[in-house]
């Protein structure tokens, strides 16, 4: 099982994050560095939802926001290592709508539950495999650093 | 120009972040890239040739679909262009 290294900044900012959109998704990028070990992302980025129509559980980053997110990334030295949403009032395991929508290959997706208006779970996914058509999403573990 | 890679397809461009070319189209620099990195191709283009739907091209701050030439548009030495692969998702 690969392994998400967040600092304990970003993971406490991802779940506070999710607490303060409730009832709607929240969303996000983590930025770091790709190490032998995985993932060391010491930076979290809050992102706008674009999808207003439907926000209580659907996530959409605008590619504009994305460009300006990298951008910056790449003036600290860092690079887009995932990203982050929530799901109000939804387990936090990915669903169909986010593999539909998962094209990051070599990224985590972070999943934070949100119980009526409570951060309650933070899973991290990897979306493993080499091309559109293999890929999945694997469970990883998140170890936390101060 | 160069063309900023994203993380996900690094490792199909030699692990570079980006890619110099040289080039009068962004057509012309997709076509530069993947001449150079053969194995980005499956990941930028459907098997029709066309750039596949989740994938954004951004020369400098303009979304490439938008712009009225789209992938004909002319570019200059010192422009950029951005592969963003889109982000989405949610419950249920």
């Amino acid at each position: 099982m690969s392994v998400l290294h967040l600092s304990k900044a970003v993971y406490d900012a991802i779940r506070a994050h999710g607490e303060e959109t409730y009832p709607h998704e929240c969303c996000g990028a983590l930025l770091g560095q790709s190490t032998p070990d995985g993932w060391r992302i010491n930076l979290s980025v809050k992102a706008g939802n674009t999808r207003t129509d439907s926000a209580h559980n659907r996530y959409q980053i605008s590619p504009g926001e994305l460009v300006r997110i990298e951008r910056e990334a790449r003036k600290q030295g860092l690079s887009i290592g995932g990203f982050y949403h929530s799901h109000p009032d939804h387990p936090a395991q990915w669903s169909s709508t986010d593999l539909a929508e998962a094209h990051w290959l070599g990224c985590s997706y972070v999943i934070t539950a949100v119980a009526q208006g409570k951060a309650i779970l933070t899973n991290s996914f990897l979306l493993a495999g080499e091309t559109e058509e293999d890929r999945r999403f694997e469970l990883e573990t998140i170890e936390v650093t101060e | 120009m160069t063309i900023y890679i994203p993380t996900p397809l690094r490792p199909f461009a030699a692990g570079n972040d980006t890619v110099e070319v040289t080039a009068a189209t962004v057509a012309g620099a997709l076509d530069q890239l993947t001449q150079a990195h053969p194995d980005l191709r499956k990941h930028l283009f459907t098997s029709e040739g066309k750039v596949r739907a989740f994938v954004n091209l951004y020369l400098n701050d303009e979304d490439v679909r938008y712009l009225p030439a789209k992938e004909e548009t002319a570019i200059s030495p010192n422009d950029t262009l951005s592969i963003i692969p889109s982000i989405a998702g949610g419950t249920s």
